[in-house]
């Protein structure tokens, strides 16, 4: 007993720093060798003249300046047109797939979330299961099911409708089977791709991967949205329903804005990982038809790997690193928290109110909510 | 639930019969969206299984029928026997494994360390984990390439292995667990003189069973299905991995026609690792976040 005592604190602590250091030590040598010694090494390259060959250090190789982020962005070559195509892909591919991950993902949370649901469990698992398989295997599966004698074409031949010629189909879903757009739109164009093409919508083939991301994406983000929502107390539910909300009110009026941080979240994961559209690329259609699937990522894995222009792919990533950090911090400037106007804030204010009524025992529950 | 309620609905007056009525209503639609939903993501697994046993005539002609017009194993034949499948097969277990139990490891020793060790530079250390973490990972391809080359580990297990051996999220999960569990049971074995890796390994560690179950979960999955990282860091046939070997066999590099039996079987066997996992473990993933409400 008087041992224990006599050791301070202090005593018991000795040594920490040294273990400290040396447990973290594996951590922290492998994540700087392949995590942060990469990206320096990359900004090296995004401004140097490497071809592949030999060590990027070496005598050989030349700075030169931002002359590969010009190729990209003013260059007026292929690569600038290149690289505008695979940004309005993969912009196209941001604004459907997220929207609808998100609306589903909820949506699927809610359905899933009665109490009184028969197979509630085997539900969540079909709707899980796409989450776990890889995005190559996916894929594969999708390229038969989208295949031109594919099952969902033999579906909609079914409902009597001729279906598209979905991965080799290039033309841009908003130009309605248009061939060439006005003047105004054709004439001008910005990073080598005409006005027309960029409001012309994802092309039919990236159609297909926009199903697919939704698809995979939908029961992750489902976990997520049924996590915050069991841990919803019921007593604002109730108060809402005392009040004669009926159940489409009380989603949005009450369910909604308490689901505010998952939503965040969702958003947030959603977008970064929309721009990262890689493997799903590299295994179906490689950018192709007419370069409509191309995206910055894989456009970078292409300029490096098969064209060997090694510091335009590196420039490619870190323009995507930059666009990917710009737009999260736009959304949460955009989603913060902001100072709801005293009308709308009154419903809430008066299920809190009854909740708090409530919660004291108190009967009378009317006294709060009639203004 | 509905038949209970229906009976004293029909002793009672009008407005009380209509009002379970719509209850009626409102739980068929509610059962009839959910089950339209369900065979929209199941029907596509359904339909992959069923083709990998079909031919490919068959494949091309029926693609929605489930049950193949002349069942054949050709698929799986030519995968195991005539192709380099199982070498892809190969690497991927062996891959997957040693990745696996690398970041049960150094997941847990770096996240005890930031959780519980009062060493100077903790701060810092932890800071540039957050920092790290936002980087994402489609914009370390290319860099990724450039280290592993000039390291001279490209085109070895090495090279494959070594930079997926920790991840930052992994040690960010385990240093939040530790956190979450009490100091005392440690500090009565650091007063019985156990050092502070012995007791790591004897007392923390066994503690930390669900999170260690957590981490197995993410990097067995998170290893196996990787592609993107063994594009950049390999090149011979010998070390191409499932993924790999897949999604080059699904884009036509390695082959002439469809083949779409062929390539739905490999899906099909590349999935069933991870399938088992997620059933083996599936009331823990999707528990998670299930609280305390049970069925």
């Amino acid at each position: 007993m008087s041992f224990s005592i006599s050791r301070s604190r202090r005593g018991l602590h000795r040594g920490e720093t040294a273990s400290g250091w040396l447990f973290t030590a594996p951590m922290l040598i492998l994540l700087g060798l392949f995590l942060v010694v990469p990206v320096l090494m990359a900004l090296w390259v995004s401004v140097s003249d490497w071809g592949g060959r030999g060590s990027p250090f070496s005598g050989s190789v030349s700075f030169v300046g931002l002359k590969n982020y010009a190729t990209l962005l003013l260059g007026g070559g292929l690569a600038e047109s290149d690289f505008g195509m695979s940004l309005k892909n993969n912009a196209w591919y941001v604004i459907l797939v997220v929207p609808c991950q998100t609306a589903l993902s909820l949506l699927l949370a809610v359905l899933v979330n009665r109490q009184i649901l028969k197979g509630r469990g085997f539900f969540r698992t079909a709707f899980y299961f796409p989450s776990v398989t890889s995005s190559v295997a996916i894929t594969v599966l999708f390229l038969f099911l989208f295949s031109t004698t594919g099952a969902v074409n033999a579906f909609l031949g079914w409902l009597g409708i001729n279906g598209p010629n979905w991965l080799n189909d290039p033309s841009g879903i908003l130009h309605f089977g248009a061939r060439s757009g006005p003047a105004a739109l054709t004439g001008g164009s910005f990073l080598g791709v005409s006005f027309w093409d960029w409001i012309g919508g994802p092309s039919v083939a990236m159609c297909v991967y926009i199903f697919m991301a939704v698809f995979t994406t939908s029961g992750t983000f489902m976990l997520l949205f049924l996590a915050a929502l069991q841990n919803l107390g019921g007593d604002v539910q109730e108060a809402a329903m005392m009040d004669g909300a009926n159940g489409w009110q009380r989603f949005w009026r009450v369910t909604l804005p308490q689901l505010r941080p998952t939503l965040f979240t969702v958003l947030t994961l959603g977008l970064i990982g929309a721009w990262q559209v890689f493997d799903q690329i590299y295994t179906g259609t490689r950018g192709q038809p007419a370069k409509t699937t191309i995206t910055p990522a894989y456009q970078s894995y292409q300029a490096s790997f098969l064209n060997q222009e090694w510091g335009q792919g590196a420039a490619i990533a870190f323009i995507l690193f930059v666009i990917i950090i710009v737009l999260t911090i736009l959304q949460r400037w955009v989603l913060r928290d902001r100072k709801v106007s005293r009308r709308r804030n009154a419903p809430y204010l008066r299920a809190a109110e009854q909740a708090g009524v409530r919660a004291g025992g108190s009967r009378a529950t009317g006294e709060g909510s009639t203004r | 639930m509905t038949a209970v309620s229906t009976a004293p609905a029909a002793l009672a007056a009008a407005p009380a019969r209509t009002r379970s009525t719509t209850r009626i209503v409102s739980t068929s639609i509610l059962y009839a969206v959910l089950v339209a939903l369900a065979l929209v993501y199941i029907y596509p697994f359904l339909i992959q299984v069923a083709t990998s046993f079909k031919t490919e005539p068959d494949a091309a002609t029926n693609p929605l029928s489930v049950i193949p017009h002349t069942f054949t194993t050709e698929a799986y034949a030519q995968l195991f026997l005539r192709s380099d499948f199982p070498t892809w097969f190969r690497n991927s277990v062996i891959v997957t494994i040693v990745v696996t139990a690398g970041r049960v490891f150094f997941n847990s020793l770096a996240g005890y360390a930031l959780a519980r060790l009062r060493f100077r530079g903790r701060g810092i250390v932890f800071a540039g984990l957050v920092a790290v973490m936002s980087v994402p990972a489609v914009v370390l391809l290319i860099p990724k390439f450039l280290v592993i080359n000039t390291l001279g580990i490209y085109d070895s297990y090495a090279g494959m292995i070594l930079p997926l051996l920790v991840d930052a999220a992994g040690v960010f999960i385990m240093k939040n667990f530790f956190e979450s569990i009490p100091v005392s049971v440690e500090e009565q074995a650091r007063i019985d003189g156990a050092g502070t890796f012995r007791l790591f390994w004897s007392i923390v560690l066994p503690m930390a069973r669900p999170a260690l179950v957590t981490i197995v979960i993410l990097s067995f999955q998170g290893s196996w299905n990787e592609l993107a990282h063994f594009i950049v860091s390999t090149q011979s046939p010998e070390l191409t991995t499932l993924t790999k070997g897949v999604a080059q066999l699904a884009n036509g590099q390695l082959s002439q026609g469809r083949q779409y039996p062929l390539k739905l079987a490999a899906a099909i066997i590349m999935t069933i690792p991870v399938a088992v996992m997620f059933f083996v473990f599936q009331k823990r993933i999707m528990n998670s976040s299930d609280g305390a409400v049970k069925e």
